[in-house]
């Protein structure tokens, strides 16, 4: 029994310890290395090896059921992957491997043992810091319901905020900025505050799902969202980005704006109707291309249109264009749906890029001086004033996907989603269905790549590549297929946070890659599922509570 | 006054014979009862009767008009609704969007309706839910609205998948094995319900069935298929005694060679 | 047989409108290259010289796409399941085994050993890619299997950037030239040596392959898991080992792919498991995916048609750089054969079929 327990926990801490060497050698971890989070000791490094630590803990712990078991086998667990560190960084140093792998320098070696290098000092530190990490994941694991939760959560959003700060940094007056960062990353005391406010926070948020509502309904959205003041609120905020960010951040906006809409059109076909289309990036690139050969004087027509009028060309075009990729597919099962559409995507991406078409579409230099819209004499023009643009066009798509779920066509997309046979036999017709799935779906995504068009003012291949697709299909994933706030969750962390983090960019599909299997082994539903039918939770849930037992006996008979 | 005919109705699976030359009539608010041996064609009969297979030969007709090889939306919507042997809900939507998907076709607005919230979408979507919870109601599942379908007991599951082909309004309901699965009581209120249907609804019902005990108690005609042949109809009592009908469930099995290697018994016969 | 199985044509009443459209469309698009190939014949700007090279140039690379090809059929054939990183099994192999030619190369031993030197690559290269494949395989599938079909596709589109972005990661994004082999350098009549290595590669490959199916007994477990895995659990077969094995065995197969490709295209990079693992993909179908010789058979089809496609379907219209569709006339076919004959040319063979 002891010898198995061991032999678990042993195992797992190797595990960690091997997919620590991954990221180390594929090079996110040295990437971090100068990225402060806290004072100056704390880098995103460490915080990547501790993490790992502490996932190793956790594991290991959460079978047994106190805290007596969980700390000494996560201390274990802990411990074995700190070895594995430390072996990576001695064979570091006494090897040369950079003639095969590119990180593999001295550099890595000195991060993985916590700044020391690898000789006695660094191998006590790696086992110190493992033991603690080990201990700290028992006992916080063995607190009771929320508080485990809440520290964890405001742990990691002190460190977000941390790796935030240049960006957030600028943003706030001068004051605070001063009191919360030092030179990188938050100073100790601002650590210190931000914690215990976010912790505060989550405190009250958690204590409030705890009081008798059920763990489905409690994952929701807040309910406070629905209400008028909250969302007008929401709004104001929303709506004064550029007054605030500067033209960086309004620029990150804009590109996450890009995707949440595109994530809200793929959202109607892959979400709701359960069809994974990875070439979705095609309906952005005839949006792009549209708008770009419609009011580009370079190629195609000689006359020029105005921004206002091939704005809706361009939706109606994709539309055509998703209604032309639904027909043939409108009878392929899921595996060979994805590939087919895969294959319409790179279609669609060879021929913008091929000589052949040159004169129409640009070829491989693509098409510049795409208009701009103007409102009367006002010529939107900075990504600031193209924000609202954006914002609008994500507000109207999100408004729109709200009103489609809740209908009669959401939910025959919902029935072919879990099951298209029965679906037919309950007399819904899935060549409608799903062609409106694909059409309204495109329209976004064309939506989305005839403002990017626009506010970029040129359009080469190279935007729509497969990587596109892929990366729409990973924020729905991480956010939950089929809910909406989960779009925006997910376009945030995976678009958002790689922009700002330029350190990121390298590994961005490394990420979209490891989010994708991750969230399918250990959160299927994503991190908001979704809540189709919330009103109902919400609803059955206060009936729950009215109905009295007895009642519902009686209704069954 | 006969619903549903088939005449002549042969499908093939490659080499196997599931139907052949199967001639049914069902008369309007009988309760007719298919029977047979495992892997006898009862499923396909019922696959090709929605338009899920289309038939080698023969026809089928509904209210008098023929239905062989219609799409099974269009089936569906001319009042012909089904439940599965194995139970098929929509698995992760509350039992009220179960029934109320299957309202599907008796919903009627637009999309600008459903975009624009206009009163007559209120107005359907109201009708639509009362009409839901009215059939929940009907089955018994009332005050489960709202529990995800997988969450619902097994007996509950059956009921619902009943409720949502009600939601069809349909003439002719195909009920596959209702009872499969089920212990005595719980199959004591699904015959129970079976007959509410066409009493209270006047649902002319096609079922099939293993459990011979329901089958005796509650059909008024009883058809026997064997390797895809009907070889013997009438009222139960009749069927029951018929020789070729004991044959079937008793004789033959491996010995035969057309089938399938082993027969095994349905129900307690 | 699926629910979308084309077969339902038969009813007659079947056909709608979005049916006949699709029809249309095809029809458009083989007038198209029919007309194209009798304008290109008759205007005779290539030899037939240049044709016959074309050609062997098409079958040398569709032998390679065939090997891989192998690799989605297998699986296919025993989790019905579509392993989308199986084009980045075949870039692993090719890729490690860069860097065991390179040192080959300085250490003049490729110079002096050149076969025993091919072999150790190919062996290195096909282990390589077997151990990600039996990886990929414990990590992103086995855990899911039984779930929808949607999850196990979407982990299986996160292994393949996974492993694209761990490889770039390791070895960084260049691309690197593989030693020239001194032996297989030059003509043999109008084949380049390499080419000849290629077809002799990949035919031992195939006999091996056939051999370890029909006479092992864990050849016999893939047939029965693939045949019915439900039946082959009872009769007492490890199905997951089975599964397992025909990943290794798959793996195996796109590693000795990698080097064979290596040796035709010199050039290796972390992307270069994408093109050659969809059209490898697109070969399977062609053949009918779960179907062995078919795999085979529409790994040839398929390279050759892409080698003379662009010239043969398109220079008759005066295309510039009609080069540069190859890889269109490629996805067209794959998007094609899943329209129309979704059961590919031979049919489905390996493993039974979907019930309704
Ligand atoms: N889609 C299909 N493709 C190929 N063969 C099929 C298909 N559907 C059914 N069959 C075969 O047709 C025969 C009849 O099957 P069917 O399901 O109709 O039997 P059944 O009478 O419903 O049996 P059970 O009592 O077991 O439900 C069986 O041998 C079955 O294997
Ligand atoms: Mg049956």
């Amino acid at each position: 029994m002891i010898v198995h327990t061991v032999r678990r926990a042993v195992f797992i801490g190797l595990v960690t310890g091997i997919a620590a060497w991954h990221l180390s050698l594929v090079g996110l971890i040295p990437a971090f290395a100068q990225r402060r989070l806290v004072g100056d000791t704390v880098t995103f490094s460490y915080a990547l090896l501790v993490t790992l630590l502490v996932l190793a803990a956790y594991a290991t712990g959460r079978r047994y059921p106190g805290a007596t078991q969980r700390i000494p086998w996560g201390m274990l667990s802990a411990l074995s992957a700190g070895l594995m560190f430390f072996l990576l960084a001695l064979v570091l140093t006494h090897l040369n491997l950079r003639q095969i792998l590119l990180n593999a320098t001295p550099e890595l070696a000195r991060v993985l043992t916590f700044g020391s290098g690898a000789t006695i000092v660094g191998l006590v530190r790696v086992l110190l810091i493992s033991l603690l990490s080990g201990l700290f994941t028992g006992a916080l694991s063995a607190l009771p319901y929320p508080w485990g939760r809440v520290i964890v959560s405001a742990a990691l959003m002190t460190l977000l905020l941390g790796l935030l700060r240049d960006v957030l940094g600028p943003l706030l007056p001068r004051g605070v900025t001063s009191f919360l960062y030092g030179p990188a990353g938050l100073s100790l005391a601002g650590a210190l505050v931000v914690f215990l406010l976010a912790a505060a926070l989550f405190a009250l948020r958690w204590s409030r799902r705890a009081n008798g509502v059920t763990a489905r309904a409690a994952a929701a959205v807040p309910s406070t969202f629905r209400q008028p003041v909250t969302r007008a609120v929401l709004l104001l905020i929303l709506a004064s980005v550029p007054f605030w960010a500067g033209l960086f951040l309004s620029n990150v906006a804009d590109f996450v704006g890009f995707y949440i809409l595109m994530g809200l059109g793929l959202n109607l076909v892959l979400g709701f109707a359960g069809l994974l289309d990875l070439g979705y990036v095609a309906f952005f690139a005839v949006g792009a291309y549209t708008m770009a050969v419609l009011t580009s004087p370079e190629v195609g027509q000689r006359f020029t249109l105005d921004f206002w009028v091939a704005l809706p060309i361009a939706v109606v075009a994709t539309v055509f264009a998703g209604l032309l990729v639904g027909l043939p597919v409108l009878r392929m099962r899921g595996d060979y749906l994805a590939i087919a559409t895969l294959g319409f995507g790179e279609i669609v991406r060879l021929l913008v890029l091929s000589d052949w078409l040159k004169p129409y579409l640009g070829g491989a230099q693509g098409v510049t001086r795409i208009a701009r819209p103007n409102i009367a004499s006002w010529r939107i023009d900075s990504p600031q004033e193209f924000y609202f643009l954006i914002l609008v066009s994500c507000l109207f798509a999100w408004f729109l996907s709200i009103r489609l779920r809740d209908s009669r066509l959401g939910r025959a997309w919902f029935a072919i989603r879990e099951d298209e046979h029965v679906a037919q036999a309950m007399g819904i017709n899935r060549v409608t269905a799903k062609l409106s799935a694909f059409a309204i779906g495109a329209s976004f995504g064309g939506l989305s790549g005839a403002l990017f068009a626009s506010l970029v003012g040129s359009v080469v291949p190279a935007s729509f590549s497969l990587l596109v697709s892929i990366n729409v299909v990973a924020l729905l994933v991480l956010g939950g297929m089929g809910s909406l706030p989960g779009v925006l969750v997910g376009a945030l962390a995976l678009v958002g946070i790689p922009e700002l983090l330029r350190e990121f960019q390298e590994y961005r599909l490394l990420l979209y890659g490891m989010v994708l299997i991750a969230m399918m082994l250990f959160r299927p539903a994503g991190l908001f599922p979704e809540r189709i039918h919330r009103r109902e939770l919400e609803e059955a849930v206060e009936e729950a509570r009215e109905i009295a037992p007895a009642e519902i006996a009686t209704g069954r008979g | 006054m006969v619903l549903l005919e088939t005449s002549h109705l042969t499908k093939r699976f490659g080499g196997l014979v599931a139907l052949r030359n199967v001639d049914l009539a069902v008369e309007e608010r009988a309760i007719h009862s298919v029977i047979g041996p495992n892997g006898a064609g009862k499923t396909t009969l019922f696959n090709c009767i929605t338009g899920f297979l289309i038939p080698d030969t023969g026809d089928i007709r509904f209210s008098g008009s023929s239905i062989a090889g219609l799409r099974p939306d269009l089936v569906a919507r001319l009042g012909i609704a089904r439940t599965y042997q194995n139970i098929r809900l929509f698995r992760h939507l509350s039992a009220l969007d179960n029934v109320l998907i299957a309202l599907h076709p008796h919903i009627h607005y637009s999309l600008l309706d459903a975009i624009l919230r206009t009163p007559r979408f209120r107005r359907a979507e109201q009708a639509a839910e009362r009409e839901a919870r009215e059939l929940l109601a009907f089955v018994g599942l009332a005050g489960k609205e709202f529990l995800t379908a997988t969450n619902l007991p097994y007996g509950d599951q059956r009921r619902l998948e009943i409720a949502r082909a009600l939601a069809l309004r349909p003439k002719l309901l195909l009920l596959d094995e209702p009872t499969a699965g089920m212990n005595p009581y719980e199959t004591e209120e699904m015959i129970r319900l079976i007959r509410r249907l066409r009493g209270e609804r006047g649902i002319t019902i096609l079922l099939i069935e293993h459990d011979m005990k329901v089958v005796m108690n509650i059909s008024d005609v009883v058809t026997v298929l064997d390797f895809g042949e009907k070889i013997a109809e009438g009222p139960p009592e009749e069927v029951r005694r018929d020789p070729r009908v004991i044959e079937a469930y008793l004789g033959r099995g491996a010995a035969s060679g057309l089938g399938p290697a082993s027969m095994p018994l349905p129900g307690e016969a | 047989m699926t629910i979308a199985a084309p077969q339902r044509l038969t009813g007659g009443r079947r056909i709608d409108i979005s049916q006949l459209i699709v029809w249309g469309i095809g029809g458009l698009l083989l007038t198209i290259v029919f007309l194209g190939s009798i304008l290109t014949l008759r205007a005779g700007h290539y030899s037939a010289a240049q044709w016959r090279d074309f050609i062997v140039f098409g079958i040398a690379q569709g032998a390679i796409y065939a090997l891989i090809a192998l690799g989605y059929t297998m699986v296919y054939g025993v989790l019905r399941m579509i392993n989308f990183a199986h084009g980045e099994v075949f870039m692993s192999g090719a890729m490690t085994t860069f860097f065991l030619a390179d040192y080959l190369n300085r250490s003049g031993f490729l110079k002096s050993h050149p076969w025993v030197s091919l072999i150790a690559m190919l062996l290195f290269s096909g282990l390589v890619s077997m151990t990600v494949a039996v990886l990929v395989e414990r990590i992103a599938y086995r855990p899911l299997r039984g779930a929808p079909r949607l999850v196990p596709l979407i982990t299986a589109v996160g292994a393949s950037f996974f492993l694209q972005y761990t490889f770039r990661g390791l070895f960084g994004s260049g691309v690197r030239a593989y030693p020239a082999i001194p032996v297989l350098q030059g003509k043999l009549w109008v084949f380049q040596k390499t080419q000849i290595a290629v077809f002799v590669g990949v035919l031992i490959t195939l006999v091996l392959l056939v051999l370890f199916l029909q006479r092992t007994r864990a050849g016999l477990a893939i047939r029965a898991v693939a045949e019915d895995r439900e039946a082959a659990a009872l009769m007492g077969v490890d199905v997951d080992r089975a599964i397992v094995t025909t990943f290794a065995v798959g793996g195996f197969m796109a590693g000795i792919a990698g080097v064979l490709y290596a040796l035709v295209f010199i050039q290796v990079q972390f992307f270069m498991g994408f093109l050659p693992g969809i059209k490898a993909f697109t070969a399977a179908v062609l053949g009918g995916i779960g179907n062995l010789p078919g795999a085979a058979v529409g790994g040839l089809v398929l390279g050759v048609i892409e080698s003379i496609g662009p010239s043969l379907f398109f220079d008759g219209y005066g295309i510039r750089a009609a080069h540069q569709l190859k890889d269109v006339i490629a996805f067209t076919i794959l998007v094609l054969i899943l329209i129309f004959r979704p059961t590919g040319l031979l049919g489905e063979r390996l493993g039974g079929e979907e019930r309704l």
